[in-house]
């Protein structure tokens, strides 16, 4: 009965406090909507630019993995090759002698204009070209045609009076007027071709004496200045790679150790709270001042060569360094006092602690963050420009001390080149195969971590 | 496991003078603390704790939450040294050793005071390797035989042998909670302690779990002398022979359990077994 009397009263209470909750419920719900759409709006807006800059590249680079081959059927014609016949070994006694006789001989075949034998192929492919000038009719293939068929010769002097097919490299100018990357209905000042030469292309094209092919060049020559037909990306490649290993030797052992004597084993002072302030800020610091920093010490200091592949990885190993400890850092914080406790109870060391159950708890973050951190070396430019890896340098660097290029310094040459036309689409392909690199490194950081992640 | 089959043998001869669990004291000492104290920082948490802990008997300490009962077994094997800012004082002695002695190597301590945590901490490693880890690095294995032997005499003496001897090599978090602790309780005991500290071992466990975690303190009290922590009063009239009260950093009260639960002679003491102050 007393229930009965008080029920009313607390009824009424009861349902006063629903209705109270229900008008904040709405307005909870209201919150969280919004905070959803936004973060779904935030997702969008990033995926959108990402999917912008990757539709943007692709569509500009791959018509860059596209070459124009000429196909020439060369004749060593003995009239215009006018040399002696390549000295033989048994014609002389010694080896010395041989060779100087090589050299000598190889001096002769290079003095030859072997440009006339090109014009001379060219000509015969096409019987309509016979008022076009010598220089109008080597402006279709590569500069470089010569050098190759020379080298044919010099390798194999018995090819004299014979005919041989050779494909060479349509000329950047002619490939930019076959793929369209030049205006057609633009008129003949301002054309790179004379339209001559223009119309003899476009013969060429249709009775198949020039064909697309895919232009493996790019990713085996190396840069080009005299035939930009020709310039690929090996020689930057090579030249990153170098750095890139130079990084992960030097920086991922250092700044793991940093950072696991920082987090595990300094005591807690002034000292260390500086060091930690002073790594968090180097980690801000711009790039560029590292590539002072390497200009200075590396080469003014250690007189290491300039444009070295050794140079711009110390560079990159000096810029690395904060992101790898301050990673590493967290990643040995985030581990729980929980797994330090049971180690210490069993009586371990610290040192035990930290490489038989700390280390092997966080390696999957450390070495993601390392692998990140190495990526983000990779696509770091400033700094190299400072060290003088920005010199055009046509060879692959054989050892970390020879002169080399960077994929990232390589995207900035190709992007100010004078033809324009003809490397806007090469810069998009470099930008290419070094997004290809990052994602294949950032591709191995998840795959080592989702399966190192399982294993433990 | 020498050390091991040794220390088994020695205790069946002790048995019979162990029956009296009232008179512990009269048995030999184990550890002597006499005025401990611990500072964190400023903060006095321990103030001045002398206390006999006898052998092969199990000693709980009690007291509301905060009163130090848990600094000072951490005190025991000197895991206060890894906390930053605590500073020990007094002096703690096991078998007549000060384990604060410049001498003593805490590693040494360690292995020789086992110690058993809250919340079950298996290693992210298999059960074998669990077990196998304080043998290990203490070298107390000459061989693989050796180890695999230690490794199944300590879990069986922990329980757990039969639960989990198809899947050795599976991992140790992979078990229930009961059964986690249960295999810290055998990764303690296979390095051979003397002493084996419990930190409120069954406080993340379920009612089922504590009872066989209680039965298995009995058991091994025939051979360790065991210090537990507890919250749960009725856990510690059910595993102890000796009691200890703490209160805001004092050992308020000690003696047979008995006497602790039935008659405590402090009033501070006698308010917290009837629950008025916890």
């Amino acid at each position: 009965m007393a229930t009965d009397i008080a029920s009313p009263a607390s009824r009424s209470a009861s349902s006063e406090r629903t209705r109270a909750i229900r008008a904040g419920l709405v307005r909870r719900h209201a919150t969280e909507q919004i905070f959803r759409g936004l973060g779904i709006a935030a997702i969008a807006v990033a995926l959108g630019f990402v999917a912008i800059l990757f539709i943007d590249v692709f569509r500009k680079g791959i018509p860059a993995f596209v070459q124009s081959n000429v196909h020439l059927s060369v004749f060593f014609d003995p009239e215009l090759i006018d040399v002696d016949p390549a000295p033989a070994r048994d014609q002389f006694p010694s080896d010395a002698e041989y060779t100087a006789a090589s050299l000598k001989w190889q001096r002769s075949v290079a003095l030859l204009n072997w440009n006339t034998i090109v014009e001379a192929s060219l000509r015969k492919a096409a019987p309509e070209a016979g008022d076009m000038t010598a220089r109008e009719i080597l402006s279709i293939p590569e500069t470089d045609a010569r050098h190759e068929i020379r080298e044919m010769f010099v390798a194999n002097p018995s090819l004299l009076g014979q005919t041989v097919d050779v494909d060479v490299l349509a000329s950047a100018n002619a490939q930019n007027w076959i793929k369209g990357n030049i205006d057609r209905s633009l008129g003949d000042k301002q054309q790179q071709l004379s339209a001559p030469a223009r119309a003899l292309i476009d013969t060429f094209v249709e009775n198949g004496t020039i064909s697309n092919g895919f232009a493996w060049s790019i990713l085996t020559n190396v840069d080009s200045r005299s035939a930009p037909a020709s310039a690929g990306l090996l020689g930057a490649f090579v030249g990153t790679l170098w750095m890139m290993l130079i990084v992960v030797v030097l920086a991922v052992p250092i700044g793991v150790a940093a950072a696991i004597y920082l987090e595990e084993f300094a005591p807690k002072s002034r000292l260390t709270d500086l060091i930690e302030v002073n790594i968090n800020n180097l980690a801000a610091v711009p790039s560029i001042v590292f590539g002072l920093l390497g200009a200075a010490v590396f080469i003014n200091w250690f007189h290491l060569p300039i444009s070295a592949p050794l140079v711009g990885g110390l560079v990159l190993t000096l810029l690395t360094l904060p992101t790898i400890i301050i990673a590493t850092r967290g990643a040995l914080l985030g581990v729980s006092p929980a797994l330090r406790q049971a180690a210490l109870g069993m009586g371990a060391s610290k040192t035990q602690m930290v490489f038989h159950h700390v280390l092997p708890v966080t390696f999957p973050s450390i070495l993601t963050a390392t692998i990140l951190g190495v990526a983000h070396a990779l696509g770091e430019t400033a700094p190299l420009l400072l060290i003088g890896m920005k010199a055009f340098v046509a060879s692959v660097p054989a050892t970390p001390l020879d002169q080399a290029a960077a994929l990232p310094v390589q995207i900035y040459l190709w992007q100010g080149n004078e033809n324009r036309n003809f490397f806007e689409p090469r810069t998009a392909a470099a930008i290419m195969v070094l997004l290809g690199v990052m994602i294949l490194l950032n591709g191995a950081a998840i795959y080592l971590r989702s399966r190192l992640e399982k294993r433990a | 496991m020498d050390m091991l089959a040794g220390k088994i043998k020695t205790t069946s001869q002790n048995l019979d003078s162990a029956m009296n669990p009232t008179d512990m004291l009269d048995r030999q000492i184990r550890l002597t603390a006499r005025d401990v104290t611990v500072h964190y920082g400023t903060k006095q948490a321990l103030h001045g704790i002398s206390i006999d802990i006898p052998d092969r008997a199990v000693t709980a300490f009690i007291g509301p939450s905060g009163c130090g009962k848990s600094t000072f077994l951490r005190c025991i094997n000197r895991m206060n040294d890894t906390i930053e800012g605590a500073k020990v004082g007094g002096t703690i002695k096991l078998d007549g050793e000060d384990i604060y002695s410049p001498d003593l190597d805490v590693v040494e301590l360690r292995a020789r005071i086992g110690m058993v945590f809250q919340k079950p901490n298996p290693f992210p490693k298999s059960i074998y390797d669990n077990v196998a880890y304080g043998p290990r690095i203490h070298g107390l294995a000459r061989n693989k035989s050796d180890l695999d032997e230690i490794v199944v005499s300590s879990l069986r003496k922990a329980g757990l042998f039969e639960e989990v001897k198809d899947r050795l090599q599976e991992p140790g978090t992979g078990l229930s909670g009961g059964q986690q602790q249960r295999l810290c309780i055998a990764r303690a005991i296979a390095v051979g302690p003397e002493v084996i500290l419990m930190d409120e071992p069954c406080s993340a466990l379920d009612p089922i779990a504590t009872a066989v975690i209680e039965e298995l303190i009995d058991e091994l009290r025939e051979n360790y002398t065991i210090v537990i922590v507890t919250h749960s009063m009725q856990q510690a009239a059910r595993v102890s022979q000796r009691t200890a009260f703490f209160h805001l950093g004092h050992l308020i009260e000690q003696g047979p359990t008995e006497d602790i639960f039935t008659n405590p002679v402090n009033k501070q003491t006698q308010d917290y077994i009837m629950g008025r102050i916890g």
